[in-house]
């Protein structure tokens, strides 16, 4: 216990603090933005200033003493015609399309069976919420070894469940099993992530209106249809933002499950970025490559936060 | 008109059963692979690849023997006329005729881990805090467009940002340094801090630093004496999810690190015994990488959901 005098010391503002507190808001306001913004300008964009004027030179960051030539959209030109850079796309498009189509199937399933609260449903949930929470290197790294024909647990798994020989097929090895290799350790990982942000989604329906609903004698389905399901849309519609931004720039999972093989059959657009920038060491090039899918990911973004927020109103 | 009709609002018994069925049977396939990875963890190196593969087997701490400890294969001969091991570890390497080396590069990296994790976590909570202050309770000028301008630098592809910084860091000499790291971790984990923080403050009422201020507070005083206490859970919440960020980050870790400063994700994958990965002494460092992941899920739980969508759903 303090005595009433330390409390009153306490409390009187000290003089540094006066000369401090003298301060205006605006003042303050500046002071507590600028280190953040500071740190962002050195780290973010100053890089991202550097990319742009790297995207139209030839520079390779192996040879540092190698004359640096301007040549202009070249690097642009190049990577638009490029077959094995569509060919990344398509497959990064794959890729993002399926995992979030079966992420929502199954995440928004998930969230409907354990809105209905049954007896230790939070217990069910914070277990399905684990894979999420993991390092996706890590995690990429050991389902190389569930997936390995004959030792893997999941060949082992579909065998004892369809009767086929585990060894018959190859997850990771097969050019046409391999991108959904990668779609499914996604779905695992990230199906929780999605169920996470329904079930918000469903938690923020008041009962009155299911209520309401069953006084018009409404069936479960059209209840489904005509009150969960657009009460739940801007929900859903955010996680499947935060997911195609996420699957888009998917690096770290693919690298170490398939690091873009057989082939380049998984070869999603971050390792071809990688592959480009840090193995044949074509800075320029990578550089407008790494602009290219800058672009595309935040024009998509701003359009679809457009779309988002006029289903909000709604 | 059938009995389902209060379905949604107030499901029916044989609904709930069913439901804690389904929702029981996906938990369990999904957690799985990873008891598979604690149990391989246990198993030895033949075990761990058996076919078919071992559910029951004898546990074993070889895998964990095996990630803190480097080994060479020895002859016969040679063992022989070593002195008898003192140690139980050193009895079990040396039952499988070989020799301890030294310690392996695991508690190294783990330390690095901890020193980026918690630097960057300390650094882009204060940044944070103080940016999420400002936003919330002055009008700053063009706050809307600052606030999009911190979240799109989350938009760049990792791979993308880090052509420069590979570049900016090999002429400042930061490359494969721990202060490099934090301040990168930093600069990428203070658009979440900042957007989370300022949710948690919108929900403090102003009030009370105005009360704070009507009795002789200075704004900063109040900042410090009222507003952070309130926001201590706040504050927790968002530390624990930078520093679950920087322990698990791995793009950047791997082009930018390759000793001194190289974390554990980008280390796990090359523990690589006899013929390949060791996978019980990667399983076992995958076990310990994961742990305190899984008490800070426990301890986020009811934060979990701001967490991941950056702020924008709260419940």
């Amino acid at each position: 216990m303090s005595t009433l005098a330390e409390r009153a010391v306490a409390r009187t503002p000290s003089r540094l603090a006066l000369r401090f507190g003298g301060m205006s808001d605006r003042a303050i306001a500046w002071l507590f933005i600028t280190p953040s913004v500071l740190l962002l300008l050195a780290i973010n964009i100053f890089p991202l200033l550097w990319t742009i004027q790297l995207s139209f030179t030839n520079y390779r960051a192996n040879r540092p003493n190698a004359p640096i030539r301007y040549v202009g959209l070249d690097n642009y030109r190049d990577i638009l015609t490029d077959p094995d850079v569509w060919h990344a796309m398509q497959a990064t498009a794959h890729f993002v399309l399926w995992s979030i189509a079966l992420e929502l199937i199954l995440g928004f399933g998930l969230a409907l069976l354990i809105n209905r609260r049954f007896r230790g449903h939070s217990f069910w949930t914070t277990i399905i919420l684990l894979p999420m929470m993991l390092s996706p290197a890590v995690v990429g790294n050991f389902w190389t070894f569930l997936l390995q024909p004959q030792v893997g647990l999941f060949n082992s798994a579909i065998a004892l469940l369809t009767g086929i020989d585990p060894s018959s097929f190859q997850m990771i090895g097969d050019i046409r099993l391999a991108p959904w290799s990668i779609i499914m350790v996604d779905t695992w990982m990230w199906t929780p992530y999605v169920m996470l942000i329904c079930l918000a989604g469903l938690r923020s329906i008041p009962d009155y209106i299911y209520e309401a609903a069953e006084v018009d004698r409404a069936s479960p389905l059209r209840q489904f249809w005509s009150v969960t399901l657009p009460m739940v849309m801007p929900f859903l519609m955010l996680a499947i933002l935060f997911r195609a931004i996420e699957n888009f720039k998917m690096f770290d999972m693919v690298n170490l499950l398939t690091s873009g093989g057989p082939g380049s059959t998984t070869e999603v657009a971050s390792i071809t970025l990688k592959r480009e920038a840090f193995e044949k060491w074509r800075t320029g090039y990578s550089s407008a490559l790494a602009i290219i899918l800058f672009v595309t990911v935040f024009g998509a973004a701003n359009i679809y936060v457009k779309a988002l927020n006029r289903v909000k109103q709604r | 008109m059938p009995v389902t009709a209060r379905s949604v609002a107030e499901p029916s018994r044989w609904s709930k059963t069913s439901a804690s069925f389904i929702v029981a049977t996906y938990a369990i396939v999904a957690i799985l692979p990873l008891l598979w990875i604690f149990l391989t963890g246990f198993k030895t190196p033949p075990d761990s690849i058996a076919y078919p593969p071992k559910i029951l087997f004898e546990p074993s701490v070889e895998g964990y023997v095996n990630l803190f400890t480097t080994r060479s294969r020895q002859t016969p001969e040679f063992l022989a006329s070593l002195p008898a091991p003192q140690t139980w570890y050193e009895r079990l390497v040396r039952s499988r005729n070989m020799v301890i080396g030294g310690p392996s590069k695991v508690v190294p990296r783990f330390v690095n881990s901890m020193v980026i994790g918690f630097g960057s976590t300390f650094l882009a909570v204060c940044f944070g805090t103080m940016a999420a202050y400002a936003f919330s309770r002055f009008r700053v000028p063009l706050a809307d467009d600052l606030l999009f301008f911190i979240l799109s630098t989350r938009m760049m592809p990792p791979i993308a940002v880090a052509i420069p910084i590979y570049l900016m860091f090999r002429q400042l000499g930061l490359t494969d340094t721990k202060l490099g790291m934090i301040l990168l971790y930093t600069a990428v984990n203070v658009s979440l801090a900042v957007w989370l923080l300022k949710g948690f403050m919108d929900e403090i009422p102003r009030e009370y630093e105005e009360a704070a201020m009507v009795d002789g507070y200075t704004r900063l005083q109040a900042f410090f004496k009222v507003v952070l206490p309130q926001a201590t859970t706040g504050i927790a919440a968002t530390a624990i999810f930078c520093l679950i960020f920087a322990w698990n980050e791995y793009a950047f870790a791997v082009l930018l690190t390759s000793g001194d400063a190289q974390t554990m994700p980008p280390f796990i994958p090359f523990i690589i015994g006899e013929g390949g990965q060791d996978w019980p002494a990667v399983a076992a460092a995958t076990t310990l990488f994961f742990i305190p992941i899984l008490c800070f899920t426990i301890l986020l739980r009811r934060h979990l959901l701001r967490g991941i969508t950056f702020g924008a759903v709260r419940k």
